[in-house]
């Protein structure tokens, strides 16, 4: 090898050092951009009695315990997997013990977990907790939080270690998904709009993290500007969050504001009802928020500019699928929801014109006939209506038939869906 | 997931046509028509029968049927349609939804062919009606009623259940799969028993029925064989 080449290689890796190493102080930078030095703090003193409270009803349009509680757990002990195309992330202990839990944190350190997401040790916190969206809380809410988090009890229970793949597992990695996608941000009172108009952008962007759902990901589960609100697949592939930028799907623009408060109170309106995660969201969480609260993000979300879905594809149906649907619609399906899928007011869902069966993505129809349930049982409807699961007693085959059926009748025209199809939903 | 009314109300169009009534006619604001969602598995009416798999709900004690739907939501017992089915309701709820199925007074299926030979027959109907003492196991009767009908206040019956139920619950329990409230006196029994025992004693108890009518016995005034946390305040 000449002095030459050699020369020419050492440049060439000089110079790929060197962007790597730009590369590496960017990714570096951008993740504590922002930031103010967190003095060793002191973990604060009780606070009162008001403040409190206020953080305990932050906690429910946080849906805190929606995570950090498992089934039979203790309340806020952590525990629950977050299923993610990287793996599953356990939701961590944030109840004041202090080996487990976050009981020697200081307020700001459970700030910017909130505001930055690192961790008190500094470690940079996996997007599962949807600090994209906390971020926009402000801190004296980010307080309130902490007060009532400090006043729960404490419960000794080691987190659980996340499941990730490699590399997905790495800080590193973490780190380029945060400059990639994620900015602290600081929620920003839009003055031509009204005061109600505000606080219910801020619920929705804050702490009610609608948008970590309702929003389209991509390969890397990051989102955009472009996505944000336009549906999307849940993390964990199970049903599909539906775009609340058209009225098509789930968007509310043009609904009486009344009807939505009460779907958000109560998990029923007259033409409506919530169903799979949108039911844990309301059963322990949104039921308990004020009307004033409800209405306000009522507003908000009606004045989400409307983004229109691609047209769905129209595939030809298959006669003989077609008719043996119609039969199990009228074996199983009928006795509820009616011989023309008209429903029943205020009991069953019409199923003619129905939002949810016409969506593209046929993941929620597939779920709902597959594992039934009921609208939550909350304070305005305690006691729900509620589907059996016919996954009990329908094959693939019967399911993607009926499924048909109901997606191209009485003048719906989404397209069909084939038992292989069927069997992708999980 | 939001769901839309479609535009055209249907009776008119129903009136008009004049051919038979609408499939919806029988729907009711009641608690029937709520617990519509449980029969396609428990049978109508929640009166499953012997045969298959699901037990049969209708007229079990209500504290039997509410500490069972809150095993369920609170995962000491695995069964995933009832884990989904029960994530989001309230203990009131549940209480009467218990309530709703233990009032049920519904007829049995009839009696069948035990399936059993004559010594597993004999090994079955003594450990029900007598137990074995020199193994601590108590006969079936002594918790469950003489009629084996159940017992207030959280004593289920066992007559009619389908085999394959009463395995499976006695089999999870062995193995921890099945749990109650400490003590748990059922774990205790069925780790007691050989795999023959549930078997037979499995089989005889589904093969028997009982008069319409049979109502779960009173409360015990005695202290029961072993102590039971599901049937402890």
């Amino acid at each position: 090898m000449t002095t030459k080449l050699l020369g020419r290689r050492l440049k060439g890796a000089l110079a790929a050092l060197t962007i790597l190493a730009t590369f590496a102080a960017l990714v570096a930078w951008r993740n504590v951009a922002g930031e103010a030095r967190i003095e060793p703090g002191a973990v604060q003193a009780p606070a009162s009695d008001g403040v409190i409270a206020r953080g305990a009803y932050l906690a429910r349009a946080g849906n805190c315990i929606g995570c950090h509680t498992t089934a039979a757990g203790q309340a806020f002990a952590g525990g629950r997997g977050v299923d993610t195309p990287f793996g599953v992330v356990y939701a961590p202990n944030i109840t004041p013990d202090d080996q487990t839990g976050i009981g020697t944190w200081s307020s700001a350190e459970f700030w910017r977990a909130m505001h930055h997401g690192r961790s008190k040790s500094g470690r940079l916190l996996y997007p599962a907790f949807p600090y994209p969206s906390f971020t926009n809380v402000t801190r004296e809410d980010s307080d309130a939080l902490y007060a009532y988090l400090r006043s729960v009890k404490p419960v000794g229970q080691p987190n659980l270690e996340h499941g990730l793949r490699f590399p997905y597992d790495t800080q590193a990695a973490l780190a380029v998904w945060r400059a990639l996608y994620f900015r602290p941000g600081e929620f920003a009172a839009e003055p031509k709009q009204s005061a109600e108009w505000n606080r219910g952008k801020y619920l929705v962007q804050g702490l009610g993290h609608c948008a970590a759902c309702h929003s389209g990901r991509n390969f890397l589960g990051g989102t955009s500007l472009k996505t944000e609100f336009a549906g999307g697949l849940m993390p964990d592939a199970t049903w599909y969050a539906p775009s609340l930028a058209t009225p098509k799907e789930a968007g509310v623009q043009g609904w009486p504001k009344s009807e939505v408060v009460r779907l958000l109170k109560t998990g029923v309106s007259e033409h409506a009802s919530v169903a799979g995660p949108m039911a844990e969201v309301v059963f322990s969480s949104t039921q308990y928020l004020t009307d004033q609260d409800l209405d306000a993000m009522t507003q908000f979300l009606a004045s989400l500019p409307v983004k229109q879905p691609e047209p769905a594809k129209t595939d030809r149906v298959d006669a003989g699928g077609f008719a043996r649907g119609g039969k199990v619609y009228e074996a199983q399906c009928a006795s509820c929801h009616g011989d023309r899928g008209e429903g029943v007011p205020n009991i069953y869902p019409a199923l003619a014109g129905n939002r949810a069966v016409n969506l593209g993505s046929y993941d929620n129809l597939v779920q709902v006939i597959r594992h039934g349930g009921f609208a939550p049982a909350t304070a305005g409807n305690p006691a729900p209506f509620g589907m059996p699961p016919f996954g009990q007693t329908l094959n693939n085959s019967d399911l993607a038939a009926v499924v048909t059926y109901i997606r191209r009748s009485w003048g719906n025209a989404a397209a069909p869906v084939s038992s292989l199809e069927v069997l992708r939903v999980e | 997931m939001l769901v839309l009314l479609g535009a055209a109300p249907a009776a008119s169009a129903q009136a008009a046509e004049g051919v038979r009534p609408n499939s919806t006619a029988k729907v009711t604001d009641s608690m029937a028509q709520r617990m519509q969602a449980c029969v396609v598995c428990h049978g109508k009416e929640g009166r499953a029968t012997n045969d298959g798999y699901f037990p049969r709900i209708a007229g079990k004690p209500q504290g039997y049927l509410f500490n069972q739907l809150k095993n369920f939501k609170d995962g000491r017992r695995h069964n995933q349609a009832m884990s989904h089915l029960l994530q989001h309701m309230s203990d009131d709820y549940l209480r009467d939804i218990a309530r709703y199925f233990s009032e049920l007074d519904l007829p049995y299926p009839p009696a069948r062919a035990l399936g059993l030979g004559a010594e597993q027959q004999q090994l079955a109907q003594s450990l029900v009606l007598k137990g074995d003492a020199d193994r601590k196991i108590p006969a079936c009767v002594a918790c469950h009623g003489d009629n084996m009908a159940g017992r207030l206040p959280a004593m289920p019956g066992l007559l009619t259940l389908p085999s394959d139920y009463l395995i499976g619950q006695l089999g999870a329990w062995r193995t921890g799969q099945r749990k109650a409230k400490e003590p748990d006196c059922m774990a205790e029994v069925a780790r007691r028993l050989s795999a023959d025992e549930v078997g037979a004693v499995a089989r005889w108890l589904s093969a028997q029925t009982l008069p319409l009518g049979t109502k779960p016995a009173a409360a015990s005034t005695e202290p029961l064989p072993l102590r039971c946390g599901s049937g402890e305040p």
